[in-house]
C-alpha cells in the first residue's frame, strides 16, 4: 500500500498532475483571455456578428488615441477687427466646418472638441476622435495619482498607531481592517447611502458640523464631485489591507535598532526618518505597485454606484473597456483599451521599479 | 566626572522579580563586569542603567543626578550591543557618526571625530562599506566606534563579544581594554565569560537570580569567594566541593572529617564553628599535588594534557567526582589510581548556609 502511494508521488507526471488544477483555470482564465484581446484589438471582432471579422491592423488604436490641435483665430470685420459677440467675447468658426467632411482638414474628420484653451486673440482646441476614452484615461490617471500617495501614506499612518503596545489595540486592527473583508460591491451600495443627495449620511453629518448651514450636496450626482466621492470611498475601502502590509513590514525592523537610536538620541521623527522608513524600503515598493495596479483597476465602485455619469465625469478605462465590449458588442475595442492599460501599468511599474532600485 | 550609584535597585515584570534590591557603587573611570549565568539579570540590570527599562524601584544616579526618569540620551551613555544595532542602509562613515548627526554636530567636525574614532579602532578602510559588507569583528569595531564618537561619560556593553570566534574575542578583548585606558571613561561591561570579566575587569559583579553575589577585584573573587555560588563560578575548571563534618573546633584550628578525606586537621579562624557542624570545603584544582600517600586517593577517569599542566579527572572510592590540575608532565594513565595532597593555606570553607567561614 504504501509502496504503491510511494511511486505514485515519484511518478515523473506527478507534479504536473497537481498542479494541473491550478494550471488549467489560470490558462483558461488569464493567459488565455490577455492573448486573445492582444489578437483581437487588430481587428474588428464584434461580440455577435454574421460578418466574418477582419484584421484592421492599428485602426483600432488610433480611434482610440487619436488627438489633433487646431488653432483658429477669431471672426474679424472687414477693418480687422475682432467682431464680439452679445456678451462680449470674440466670435469663432464653427468647429464642426473643421471635423465634418473639410477635404482641406482630412486629418480632423470626426474628431470632436476634448477641451481648449485661449493663447492671445487665438483659441487652440484639442481634438480628440473618442473623447470618452480621453476622459476615461484622464479620470483613471486622476484616479491612480491622488489615492497611490493618499491610501499608502494613510495606512503608514494607521500602521504606525496600530503598532503601539497599548492594550485592546488589536480591537483597532480588526475595525481598520473590516470594510477589506467586505465585498466591494456590498461597500459600494453602503456608501451610496452615505452619499445620497437628499438624505445621505454625508450631507447630514455636515449640517451638524455646520449648524444647518451646509447646502446638501448630490455627491455622486454632481460631476465636479462624483469622481472624488469615488476616491473617498475607495480610499476608505482599501487602507486596512495596506495597513496590514505596512504593519508586517514593521515587525520586521529589530526592535534594538530603536534601542540604540534612543541612547544615541534620537527624537521620535529622527527615529522614523532613520530607522523606520529606511526600514520599510522594500514594503514601500510593494505597496506602490500593488495600489497603482489596484487602482488602475478601477471598475466595481462605477459599476455600481454611478455607471460612469454624470457627464462620464467618472468614466475610467476598465469601465470603458467592460461597456465596450459587452454593451455596445465592441470586442475589439474593449481589447484594444485592455492592451492600452496593460501597457500603461507595465511601463509605470517598470519605471516604479527603476526609480526605488536599490542603489549601491 | 561620572561614577554610579545603584541602590536598592529593583525590576519586576508582573510579579516576577527579575532584579532584588541591587546595592552597587561605581566610581570613575573604572571597569566593572557584571557575570552571572544566563537569565540572571544581567542584560536587564545594564538596561535599566541606560535607560530602555523602567526601574520598578530603588534609585540610579549617573555623576551625582537622580536619572530614574531622565531619557536614555539625556543620561550622557553609550551602549554597544550583543546584535551591535548597526543601520543596515548607512555606511560604516553614518553609523559611527550618527550620534553626531543626530544631535547636529557641524559636518566638519562630525568628520574629525567620525575619523579619530576610525584610526583609533583600525577602520579607516571600512568607512565607505555597509554593515553587510563586513565581518562578525569589523561589524563589532563599528559599534564600538558609534559608541566612542560621542565621548560619553558612560559606556555600556551587553555581551560584545559573544558573536565571535575565539582568537578575534582574545584581540577585541585587548583592544576593549586598551580603549579603557586611553579613554579613561567609566565602562560596564556584561558577560557570562569569566575570563573576559578576570581580564577585563577593575571590579567583577557576580549576579544570580537578581541578587548581587558579590562584588570585588578578579583576585579578591577568585582568592575569596564569599559563598558556595561565587566559588564555584569563578575560576576553570571548576573548584572542587566536599562534604565534611567539623570534629573539633579549637581557637585556631579545627579537625574535619568526611567520607572523602578521612580526617584532617585545617588552620583557620574557627569562631562560631561548633563540633558536628556540617561544612563545605573547597579546593582549586591547582591546588593539589600529586603525593605518594595524601588525604585524597581515586582512579584515574580522564587526562588532557595540556602542555604547561595536565587536568587530570578523578573518581574517589565514595564516587564523587573530583579535578586536579597537575603539573604539565605528569604521567598517568586512566584506570590508575593516583594520591592527592593540597594546599592547606588555600583552603575554602562554607558553612552550611553557603557562606564563606574563615
Ligand atoms: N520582558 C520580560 N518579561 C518578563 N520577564 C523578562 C522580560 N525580560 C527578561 N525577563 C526575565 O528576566 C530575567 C533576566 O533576564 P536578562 O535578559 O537580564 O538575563 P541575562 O542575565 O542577561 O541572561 P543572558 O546571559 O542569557 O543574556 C530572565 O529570567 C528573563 O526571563
Ligand atoms: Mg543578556
Amino acid at each position: 500500500m504504501s509502496n504503491k502511494q510511494k511511486s505514485l508521488q515519484s511518478h515523473p507526471l506527478a507534479g504536473w498532475l497537481m498542479t494541473a488544477p491550478a494550471l488549467i483555470l489560470i490558462v483558461l482564465f488569464l493567459v488565455g483571455p490577455f492573448i486573445l484581446a492582444f489578437g483581437f484589438s487588430f481587428t474588428n471582432q464584434r461580440l455577435i456578428s454574421p460578418n466574418p471579422t477582419q484584421f484592421v491592423g492599428l485602426s483600432n488604436f488610433e480611434q482610440l488615441l487619436g488627438v489633433g490641435v487646431l488653432t483658429l483665430d477669431p471672426e474679424r470685420d472687414d477693418a480687422g477687427q475682432v467682431v464680439l459677440d452679445a456678451e462680449g467675447q470674440p466670435s469663432y468658426p464653427r468647429l464642426r466646418d473643421y471635423t465634418r467632411n473639410n477635404p482641406d482638414y482630412p486629418q480632423y474628420d470626426g474628431m470632436r472638441e476634448w477641451f481648449s484653451f485661449s493663447t492671445g486673440d487665438a483659441r487652440t482646441y484639442v481634438l480628440a476622435r473618442d473623447t470618452v476614452f480621453m476622459k476615461a484615461l484622464t479620470n483613471t490617471l486622476l484616479f491612480v495619482i491622488i489615492v497611490a500617495p493618499v491610501q499608502s501614506g494613510l495606512a503608514l499612518l494607521l500602521a504606525l498607531m496600530i503598532n503601539q503596545k497599548l492594550r485592546g489595540i488589536n480591537v483597532f486592527r480588526t475595525i481598520y481592517f473590516m470594510p477589506v473583508v467586505v465585498s466591494i460591491v456590498v461597500v459600494s451600495l453602503l456608501w451610496r447611502f452615505i452619499y445620497d443627495g437628499r438624505n445621505g449620511l454625508l450631507n447630514n453629518l455636515l449640517e451638524f458640523l455646520t449648524f444647518g448651514h451646509f447646502q446638501p450636496i448630490d455627491w455622486l450626482g454632481n460631476p465636479d464631485t462624483a469622481l472624488f466621492a469615488i476616491i473617498g470611498m475607495s480610499i476608505w475601502q482599501a487602507v486596512g489591507f495596506h495597513m496590514v502590509i505596512w504593519l508586517s513590514g514593521l515587525q520586521t525592523i529589530p526592535l534594538t535598532l530603536y534601542e540604540a537610536a534612543d541612547i544615541e538620541g534620537a527624537t521620535p521623527w529622527q527615529k522614523f526618518r532613520f530607522v523606520t522608513w529606511p526600514g520599510l524600503r522594500n514594503t514601500a515598493v510593494l505597496i506602490l505597485v500593488v495600489i497603482t495596479m489596484q487602482a488602475f483597476a478601477l471598475f466595481s465602485q462605477i459599476d455600481v454606484m454611478t455607471n460612469g455619469g454624470p457627464l462620464d465625469s467618472t468614466q475610467t478605462l476598465v469601465f470603458q473597456a467592460v461597456v465596450r465590449g459587452y454593451e455596445q458588442q465592441n470586442i475589439a475595442g474593449g481589447s484594444a483599451i485592455s492592451v492600452i492599460l496593460f501597457l500603461l501599468v507595465l511601463s509605470i511599474s517598470l519605471i516604479q521599479r527603476y526609480l526605488t532600485r536599490e542603489r549601491t | 566626572m561620572a561614577g554610579l550609584s545603584l541602590s536598592n535597585l529593583k525590576k519586576t515584570y508582573g510579579k516576577v522579580e527579575v532584579i532584588k534590591d541591587v546595592d552597587l557603587e561605581i566610581g570613575h573611570g573604572e571597569f566593572v563586569v557584571f557575570v552571572g549565568p544566563s537569565g540572571c539579570g544581567k542584560s536587564t540590570l545594564l538596561r535599566m542603567i541606560a535607560g530602555l527599562e523602567d526601574i520598578t524601584g530603588g534609585e540610579l544616579r549617573i555623576g551625582d543626578k537622580i536619572v530614574n526618569q531622565v531619557q536614555p540620551r539625556d543620561r550622557g551613555v553609550a551602549m554597544v550591543f550583543q546584535s551591535y544595532a548597526l543601520y543596515p542602509h548607512m555606511t560604516v562613515y553614518d553609523n559611527v557618526g550618527f550620534g553626531l548627526r543626530l544631535n547636529k554636530t557641524p559636518k566638519d567636525v562630525r568628520d574629525r571625530k567620525i575619523r579619530e574614532a576610525a584610526q583609533i579602532l583600525q577602520m579607516e578602510h571600512l568607512l565607505d562599506r555597509k554593515p553587510a559588507q563586513l565581518s562578525g569583528g569589523q561589524r563589532q569595531r563599528v559599534a564600538i566606534g558609534r559608541a566612542i564618537v560621542r565621548q560619553p561619560e558612560v559606556f555600556l556593553f551587553d555581551e560584545p563579544l559573544s558573536n565571535l570566534d575565539a582568537a578575534l574575542r582574545m584581540d577585541m578583548r585587548m583592544e576593549i581594554s586598551k580603549l579603557h585606558q586611553e579613554l579613561g571613561a567609566t565602562m560596564i561591561y556584561v558577560t557570562h565569560d569569566q575570563v573576559e570579566a578576570m581580564t577585563l575587569a577593575d571590579k567583577i559583579v557576580v549576579l544570580n537570580a537578581g541578587v548581587v553575589q558579590q562584588v570585588g577585584s578578579p583576585l579578591e573573587l577568585y582568592n575569596r569567594p564569599a559563598n558556595l555560588f561565587v566559588a564555584g563560578f569563578i575560576g576553570s575548571p571548576k573548584m572542587n566541593m566536599v562534604e565534611v563534618s567539623v570534629e573539633t573546633a579549637g581557637a585556631n584550628a579545627i579537625d574535619i572529617s568526611g567520607p572523602a578525606i578521612g580526617r584532617l586537621s585545617l588552620a583557620t579562624e574557627a569562631s562560631g564553628i561548633v563540633l558536628g557542624d556540617k561544612m563545605t570545603l573547597g579546593i582549586r584544582p591547582h591546588d593539589f599535588q600529586q603525593v605518594p600517600e595524601g588525604p585524597f586517593k581515586g582512579t584515574v577517569t580522564l587526562v588532557e594534557h595540556l602542555g604547561n599542566e595536565t587536568m587530570v579527572s578523578l573518581k574517589l572510592a565514595n564516587g564523587e567526582a573530583m579535578i586536579a590540575a597537575l603539573d604539565g608532565d605528569t604521567t598517568c594513565a586512566i584506570g590508575e589510581t593516583v594520591s592527592l595532597d593540597f594546599n592547606r593555606d588555600k583552603v575554602h570553607l562554607f558553612d552550611s548556609g553557603g557562606q564563606r567561614r574563615g
